[in-house]
This record gives structure tokens, sequence and C-alpha cells, in this order.
């Protein structure tokens, strides 16, 4: 059986956002590039069954050439060997879906896992397009997971609203999307870096993949959220700091 | 391509969500600037009843779909196959939908049926030259940008809360069942498990209170609560409490637990640190106690107690109750 894993180079969490001076995308001069937190989980649970399912694990990503670097990342960790989507202009999650999709019935993956949003659109949408291209059944977020036993199939726990959970049972193909809590990432040793440099990694062009399909979502304009004005802060005798409290939110923002 | 906006609404125990209704009144709101007509619509069991309340928010035609294969329990092969049967069958010229945790599931599902672009999690709508603008936070909200859909429906998902609800006026809903034809799931659900204590889906909150490391147990855990039914609301928490165990992950506010968008906020014992903000910046009012005058969580906080919590909250609850009940 072959895994695919997808992911994806967002920046860094902490990384300042300054966007660019004709407001149509972020500078990206200072920024720090990491895998995508979600797809960590991603890698984690197919590099778990891997060995089980004498699995072969091949790791996608469209983007940029620095992409590279998260495709070594995931090798280094220890996927068996990587594909790089090169993309001539940004797309949006329908193409990059698509381009995905077709990249992964290429690689005769039967098994796909993915993060259940990437960080830097916060979409959380390109897995379910990969699926439905495929004709391939979705679970979008799944913190628990198993395989059945006769590795037919698999078992996931999908959260939903109200803390309320639903175990879901599907059959291979599917397409798993991992949140926090599925398992803990592991780190890249010494010798899995040291590995990762020979490990095959190859390019495609998202255009020869793509055949005519198009992104349908175009954007316009970025800005920054507005500056909330400053509050007040207060400090001194709890019993007085309460009473202004109270006063605030039953006279002027009257939540009570 | 027709002239309807289509709205897709979500029930609950046979009652309409709020953030639903409030979406099908935005939408009627909007109706006239985009030469349309407005239907709601909602998939799934014994929702006919529950579209009714369509009607004094200026919609008068609603769809409740049905199919075999939907059961009271939500499925996403059988939802997705259901509304984009039905929504190649009407053409309409926009879809819009709730990103809770159905919706953000299956509308990229069905918009990509349908050979179209679907805009997630937007927190505004407007429109400009006959066509939808959706502004939506990326980078964790440390930005926003404005988007449109090129293909046909245009569909936009609507992060819940962000519309108020209008006063409604007199009119009244038609609401027909329409059953559709699918092809049988292939998932199947095996079990819906409810949470140990009943969480009130913090997405759809008004009034959420949260903790932080500070609380320093999951005992300390019932001055947030105390504080929340005072307020009417719901417990929320940092991840360094969620962590630390002193409460469920579901919980969870930031950017690996929930996206929240009440209409007040009270952080207790949180630092503010950009993954927690990135979940609740959207707060229409944010109130903040913290020992530390340096928390970043002021910044953010349009009421800031600098204090200690043990001592504050319970006084703060107390009052709380007494202008509730006068
Ligand atoms: C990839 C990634 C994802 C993350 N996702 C999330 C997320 O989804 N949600 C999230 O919350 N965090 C998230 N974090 C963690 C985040 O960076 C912070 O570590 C976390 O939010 C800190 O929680 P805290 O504010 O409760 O704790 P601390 O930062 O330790 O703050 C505790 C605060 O309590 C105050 N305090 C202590 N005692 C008292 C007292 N008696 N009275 C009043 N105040 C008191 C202190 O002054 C301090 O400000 C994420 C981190 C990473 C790297
Ligand atoms: N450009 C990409 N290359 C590879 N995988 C991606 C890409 N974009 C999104 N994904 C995958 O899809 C998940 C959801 O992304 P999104 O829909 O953009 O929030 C990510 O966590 C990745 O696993």
């Amino acid at each position: 059986m072959k895994i695919g894993v997808l992911v994806k180079q967002v920046p860094d969490t902490a990384t300042k956002i300054v966007l660019t001076a004709n407001g149509r995308g972020i500078e990206e001069g200072n920024v720090k590039w990491v895998m995508n937190p979600y797809d960590e989980y991603a890698v984690e649970a197919a590099l778990r069954l891997q060995g089980p399912l004498s699995a072969e694990v091949v790791v996608f990503s469209l983007g940029p050439a620095r992409a590279v670097e998260t495709l070594r990342m995931a090798l280094a960790m220890g996927c068996d060997r990587a594909v790089r989507i090169h993309a001539e202009t940004p797309l949006d999650a329908f193409a990059t879906g698509n381009a995905l999709a077709v990249a992964i019935a290429a690689s005769g993956c039967e098994l796909v896992f993915g993060g259940k949003q990437a960080v830097d659109d916060d979409a959380g949408q390109v897995l379910q397009i990969v699926a439905e291209v495929l004709h391939w059944p979705v679970v979008s977020v799944a913190n628990q997971l198993h395989v059945h036993a006769g590795n037919d199939g698999i078992t996931v726990h999908r959260p939903a609203a109200g803390g309320v959970t639903e175990v879901v049972e599907l059959g291979f193909p599917a397409v798993i999307g991992c949140d926090k809590g599925l398992n803990t990432p592991r780190y890249p040793s010494l010798p899995g870096i040291m590995k990762a440099k020979q490990k095959p990694l190859t390019e495609q062009q998202s255009r020869d993949l793509l055949g005519g399909v198009s992104p349908h979502v175009v954007l316009q304009q970025f800005s920054l959220p507005p500056d909330r004005p400053a509050g007040r802060k207060i400090t001194g005798d709890p019993e007085n700091v309460a009473q202004q409290l109270v006063d605030w939110l039953h006279n002027e923002i009257k939540v009570i | 391509m027709g002239n309807d906006i289509v709205v897709v609404c979500e029930g609950d125990a046979g009652r309409l969500k709020k953030y639903s209704l409030e979406l099908v009144a935005k939408a009627a709101e909007m109706a006239t600037a985009l030469d349309a007509t407005v239907r709601a619509v909602a998939v799934g069991k014994g929702l006919a009843e529950a579209l009714q309340v369509v009607g004094p928010y200026g919609v008068t035609r609603a769809t409740a779909i049905d199919a075999p294969g939907l059961t009271g329990h939500y499925n996403s092969d059988a939802a997705t196959a259901a509304l984009s049967t039905w929504l190649q069958q009407v053409q309409p010229m926009a879809v819009l939908s709730s990103t809770s945790a159905h919706g953000r599931d299956y509308l990229p599902r069905v918009a990509t049926r349908l050979k179209t672009g679907f805009i997630s999690d937007a927190i505004a709508l407007t429109v400009t030259d006959g066509r939808l603008v959706a502004r939506r936070p990326i980078y964790a909200g440390k930005a926003l940008v404005d988007c449109v859909v090129t293909g046909s429906p245009q569909m936009i998902g609507i992060r819940p809360n962000v519309f108020g609800l209008p006063a409604a006026t007199g009119g009244v809903a038609t609401v027909e069942t329409v059953t559709v034809e699918i092809a049988p799931p292939r998932e199947t659900i095996r079990e819906v498990v409810a949470a140990a204590q009943r969480v009130v889906d913090l997405t759809e909150a008004e009034i959420i209170v949260s903790g932080g490391r500070a609380m320093g147990s999951s005992d300390n855990f019932r001055y947030i609560r105390d504080l929340a039914d005072a307020l009417g609301g719901t417990v929320g928490a940092s991840r360094a409490a969620v962590d630390a165990g002193y409460i469920p992950h579901a919980h969870q506010v930031g950017q690996t637990g929930k996206t929240v968008n009440p209409t007040l906020y009270v952080a207790c014992g949180i630092s503010g640190a950009i993954q927690h903000l990135a979940g609740m910046r959207t707060a229409r009012h944010i109130v903040a106690i913290n020992k530390d005058a340096d928390a970043p969580i002021f910044a953010r906080a349009d009421f800031g107690i600098v204090g200690d919590l043990f001592t504050i909250l319970p006084i703060l609850t107390e009052k709380i109750r007494k202008v509730r009940s006068a």
C-alpha cells in the first residue's frame, strides 16, 4: 500500500505579518518558514502506519522552490519520497486541490493524510477538494484513528459542535484531516536528516497536472485588522474594580 | 444560472440555529443590491417545520432537502450528495452557509462537485458590481483579505455570530420538502459520543469566560464556571490550561482550538499569546483580568483589571448575580 501526506510550508505562527505596498500580498523578507503545524500530525499518522501496513509514504507539497525545505523535513522524519509541485502563479484552494489530486492518483496512494487547516490561509478546504476530485470519502478533522484488523478500513473520531465526537468508519481509499491530539509528531533524528538528502524528490508542474482547470476565487485586497482603541485598565481595591466592571457591563455595553 | 441566493441553514433538535437565521436575514437585506430572491434550505430529517421561522426575516420560500441515507446524524457523504444534487437542479447565483463544524466540512465538497469556488470563514459580506465580496481573516487573524468567487454559483461560508438578528417582521414562509436521490454514503457513523458535560458550542456562544494556566487546578476552574453561569455564558480555556489537564480540549480557544466570536470574552489569568488571540480577537468586547500589568492581553482588552483573579472573580460573580436578578 502507498500512503500520501500533504504538507504545506507556512510562516511560523509567531511571524509578524507585513503587507506589500500594493496590498496584494505579504512581505516575505523576514518570514521564518515552517511545516504547517497540523501537517506534522499528518506526517506522524502516516509514519505510524508505514511499518504495520508495509507502506511506502509519499509526501507532496505544492509551492515555490523553498517548499523543498519542508519536504526534506518530512523525509527526515521518515517519509520515503517526495513530490514538489511547482505553480507559476499562486493557486486557490480549488486549483491546489485539483493539482494535488492528480499527482496523488498518479502515485497510486490509497490513503492520504493532511492537516485540518493550513495556518496561513486558514481555509480548511484543500483536503475535501482533493477527496472530491478523486471521488474518495474524507474526514476533514480527526483527532483519533485506528486501522481495522485486516487493514481494510479505518475508524476515526471527528470532533463536532458542542464537545460531541462522531465515530466514523471508512474503507480505503480515503482522505483524513489531522487535528491536534491525534498523536505527538516526532522530531527528525540526525541520521534521519542525513538520509533525507539521498531520498528521491521529484518535481512536477501544476500546469501539466491541471489540464485547463483554473482558480475560482480571486483575492482582491489584503488589509490589516483595525487596531482596537486602547481600552481602560484599572487596578485597586477588588470590591471597587469589580463594581466598575459590573457598571461597564451593565450601562455601557449592556450585556447584563 | 438563476437569480436565487440559497442560504443553507442548520438545525438541532428541530430548531433552526440562530446563526442560520442571522444569515437568512443578512441575505434578505442584500437581495435588492443583487437583484436576487432568497431561498432558505436545510439538509436532513425533521427540519421542515423548523424552517418556518425564516418567514418573519424576509424569506418566504424554504426547502427541506431529504434523501434516502440521511438520518438524524450528520453524514458528510450524504449531506454533500444531497445538497449538491439539489443545487445542480436549482442553479442559484449564490450559496451562503455557516462555517460551523459541519458546514466547514461539507461545503467545500459541494463547491467542488459544482465545479466552483468556496470562500470559508468570512466575517463580512458586501456587494460590489453585482458580486459578493467576502472579507476573511488569514494568518490567524493577523491580516484580512477581501475575495470574490469567480465561478458559479458564488459559494461563501460565514463564521457564526457575525451578523446580528434584525427585528422580525410579519412574513410567512412556505416550506416544501424535496427528496433527492443520492448514492449510498461511504462513511458509516458508528456512534455519536456526547461530551462528558454538555459543552455549549463555543463557536456559537455569545458570552465566554476563559481561564488560563493561572487557574492552577481543575477544581479552581469552578471560579470560571461560576462567573460563566452568572453571565449566562460558556467556559473557555487557554492551551496551557488544557495541556495542564485542568479542562478538556473541547474548551480550548485559539489557533489549535476553537475560533470564537462572542459579544463578550472574559480572559482570566491568560497572558494573551498570539495563538490564543488568533481564536478570540474578533470578539466584540474583551475583558482581561490578570495580575501582571504588562500582560499582552491588556493591549487587546477593552476593559482590563490588574489584580488577583482569585480575589476578584468571587466578588464579581456575586455582583453580577445581583444585577441580573434585580
Ligand atoms: C503551534 C502552537 C499553537 C498554539 N495554539 C494555542 C491555542 O490554540 N490556544 C492557546 O491558548 N494557546 C495556544 N498556544 C500556546 C500559547 O503560545 C501560550 O503558551 C498559551 O496561550 C499560554 O496560556 P496562558 O495564557 O494560560 O498561560 P501563561 O502564558 O502562562 O499566562 C498565565 C497568565 O496568568 C497570569 N496570572 C497568574 N496568576 C494569576 C492570578 N492569581 N490572578 C491573575 N492573573 C494571574 C500571569 O500574569 C500570566 O499572564 C499555541 C502554541 C503553539 C506554538
Ligand atoms: N500547497 C499545498 N501543498 C500541499 N498540501 C497542501 C497545500 N495546501 C493545503 N494543503 C493540505 O491541505 C490542508 C488544509 O489546507 P487549507 O485548506 O489550505 O487550510 C493542509 O494542512 C495540507 O495538508
